[in-house]
């Protein structure tokens, strides 16, 4: 019986089977933010314990930092900075590479690790935070883990790992024009719900994924820990590999070759065996938006908020009754057309140069609407770098968006800032629980062209429908 | 770390499907680096009536005094998503919580529980709510034993449930393992030698 990808990379990385479906795997990165990262790294210290191979560590800052212009050290919520200087002191003293404040290479973690290709396909890597996920889309298995758990990785360069299942879902076909990795994501968790991968590795695979860039790679696996995977991996291809090649960590000369020639051997065999399959057709698959408090809560932009009786194999009646008020929707009332606050591009999920480009494609020689305040974070001081190139950052700004330094942000108030109560937020980011960008804030996850189709309308709106009504006499 | 062997308390139901770890502790609730000044923030945004305020919301729960002494916690499906953030398993355990009854958790957070002496144990919790009624833990004997004498088994890894009965230290068990990691580090070194930036 032939392996599957996820089974090539966790056998050659098993020190040892500790019985109970348990094994002793070898972490071939550490990957660490100052808000989980650095209070390992001070924990280990205080134990009196080193970390084991510091050279394979990576520490940047986002969750904590303000992503104002001009910002320093100092955040909007008083504690902050603590974060920011003891991850600072913790990865000096522990001689680790940190991708501090000011440096060109800053951003979030999961945006930052590709872009270096500290991730390469066939590693394990590992970091506190749950979107580590998103790093599979280059081939590697890659997860998210607790402080303990990263301690312990730093310290043995090891990590005691329960098997987990796998699962494949295979997307062939075709995704529609402005269709994106975004709304494939949000269509797969509505269609699965927010447990439906639990503790399993999810390969995706299928022409629709094969024909995405790395980009929307990693947009469609950041989702994966929505529905609380393992991880997400894809196969890498020469997609992958084009991307990579010539990136500052990754491997140069007859080395790059030897190790294109091992990335190759990296997909599931023909007769692998998964514990589950999907198949979806990508023809299917339609722009979406989350109504409600989890991303499972997802429904095509054109539809409705669905009746309990329409989810009822998904939700309890609690949950949906309590999404709705949460929200201040009514059940049947469409959600195109829904007024909003605010409108926000930023994240692991949507924050990439790619991104960028397709919304400033939407805001180019248009204005956000009176009263909405909108927001574009890029993922990293090389997407922004990259963007100010080729004048998107103009494009933000004339249309009236904030143009902010890299950082989290506003995905769940990074550094105390936050939307208001009650204010509806339309947002590429990646979860929609109560209270997560702010107290009390409403947020529907879509993709950036929707976020930007939005911001311009003042209301929920698909990009197309915004073309509609610009062509309209009048409108 | 605390071992865990057997427990009995009330159980404090607050059984909604997707609590996440959001939930059980805000960001605006983890001011310090450390682990610990947690406890207070747990829940808080549903446990105060005002946002970052400290006046209990006489509605919620962890607010009834017949829970007051809970160390048991029956919660909804897909219990702590989200976040990987292990505050979530420390605000729980600094509060007093050592188990945790749910007929399903997010893997991450299930994780942070066994490494911070929580016992995570999946099972429907409805069968435990109701009136406040002191509950039996016995992890060895993988059972749950309600004040009438009823009793549900559970399952749990063999690696958690080690790691939770024996208060064991990972760190420490798998640095016995030194020289075998080391060895077999060495021969993923020569097979792979891009992967390692210290060569």
């Amino acid at each position: 019986m032939g392996q599957t990808l996820f089974a090539k990379i966790w056998d050659r990385h098993v020190v040892e089977d500790l019985g109970g479906g348990t094994g002793l795997v070898l972490i071939d990165r550490v990957l660490l933010h100052e808000r989980t990262g650095g209070v390992a790294l001070e924990s280990l210290a205080a134990a009196g314990r080193a970390v084991a191979s510091p050279a394979q560590v990576f520490a940047t800052m986002d969750h904590v930092v303000d992503t104002l212009p001009g910002r320093t050290d100092r955040t909007i919520m008083p504690t902050g900075t603590a974060f920011i200087t003891a991850t600072r002191d913790a990865a000096k003293a522990a001689g680790i590479t940190l991708f501090d404040l000011g440096d060109p290479r800053q951003g979030i973690v999961h945006v930052i690790s590709p872009e270096q290709a500290i991730v390469l396909p066939g590693l394990t890597l590992v970091c506190p935070d749950s979107h580590t996920c998103s790093q599979g889309a280059l081939g590697a298995l890659a997860w998210g883990i607790g402080s303990s758990e990263a301690e312990h990785a730093l310290a043995t360069t090891t990590l005691r790992v329960t098997r987990p299942k796998t699962m494949r879902i295979t997307i062939d076909g075709v995704l529609a024009a402005g269709v994106t990795a975004k709304d494939l994501a949000l269509h797969l968790l509505a269609r699965f719900g927010s447990a439906g991968a639990r503790g399993h590795v999810l390969e995706y695979a299928g022409t629709a994924v094969r024909a995405l860039d790395v980009e929307g790679r990693l947009t469609l696996c950041n989702m994966a820990t929505e529905c609380a995977a393992f991880s997400a991996i894809i196969a890498p291809d020469d997609t992958v590999f084009a991307y990579l090649e010539g990136r500052p960590y990754a491997p140069k000369g007859a080395l790059w070759d030897r190790a294109v020639a091992d990335w190759r051997t990296l997909t599931s065999d023909a007769d692998a065996v998964f514990d589950t399959e999907h198949r979806v057709d990508a023809a299917d698959v339609v722009p979406m938006v989350t109504w409600g408090t989890s991303p499972q809560q997802a429904v095509p932009l054109g539809g409705a908020v669905p009746a309990f009786a329409d989810v009822s194999d998904r939700d309890t009646a609690e949950a949906h009754g309590r999404a709705l008020d949460y929200m201040g929707l009514a059940a049947g009332e469409a959600l195109a057309g829904a007024a909003i606050d605010a409108a926000f591009i930023g994240s692991c999920t949507n924050a990439r140069l790619s991104d960028l480009r397709r919304a400033a494609a939407i805001l180019d020689g248009r204005h956000v609407a009176p009263g909405v305040r909108a927001i574009c974070v890029p993922g990293s001081g090389a997407v922004k770098a990259a963007a100010e190139a080729e004048g998107l950052d103009r494009i933000f700004l004339d249309a009236g968006f904030e143009w902010r330094e890299p950082g989290c942000s506003m995905c769940f108030f990074a550094g105390g800032e936050s939307f208001g109560a009650q204010q509806r937020v339309i947002s590429s980011t990646n979860r929609n629980f109560e209270s997560r960008q702010g107290p009390g804030t409403r947020s529907h996850l879509a993709s950036p062209e929707t976020v930007a189709a939005s911001a311009i309308a003042g209301r929920i709106v698909a990009p197309a429908a915004l073309d509609t009504a610009a062509a309209e006499p009048g409108a | 770390m605390t071992p865990f062997t057997t427990l009995v308390s009330i159980a404090m139901p607050l059984i909604r499907d997707n609590i996440d770890t959001d939930a059980i502790i805000p960001s605006r609730e983890m001011k310090t680096v450390g682990k610990t000044g947690l406890a207070d923030g747990l829940f808080a945004g549903w446990r105060y009536t005002e946002v970052g305020g400290r006046v209990p919301e006489p509605g919620f729960v962890l607010n009834d005094p017949g829970y007051a002494r809970a160390a048991i916690l029956l919660g909804g499906a897909n219990f702590g998503c989200g976040s990987s953030r292990e505050h979530a398993a420390w605000a729980l355990a600094e509060y007093g919580f050592r188990v945790v009854i749910a007929p399903s958790f997010n893997p991450i957070f299930r994780g942070n529980c066994v490494r911070n002496g929580i016992v995570p144990i999946e099972l429907d919790p409805h069968a435990f709510a109701g009136a406040p009624q002191p509950l039996a833990i016995d992890l060895p004997a993988q059972t749950v034993t309600d004040a009438a004498g009823n009793f549900a088994t559970f399952a749990i890894d063999a690696e958690s449930k080690a790691m939770l009965v024996g208060g064991l230290d990972a760190i420490d068990l798998t640095l016995r393992r030194r020289d075998a990691i080391a060895a077999f580090r060495a021969a993923h070194r020569a097979a792979n030698p891009w992967v390692y930036f210290d060569a």
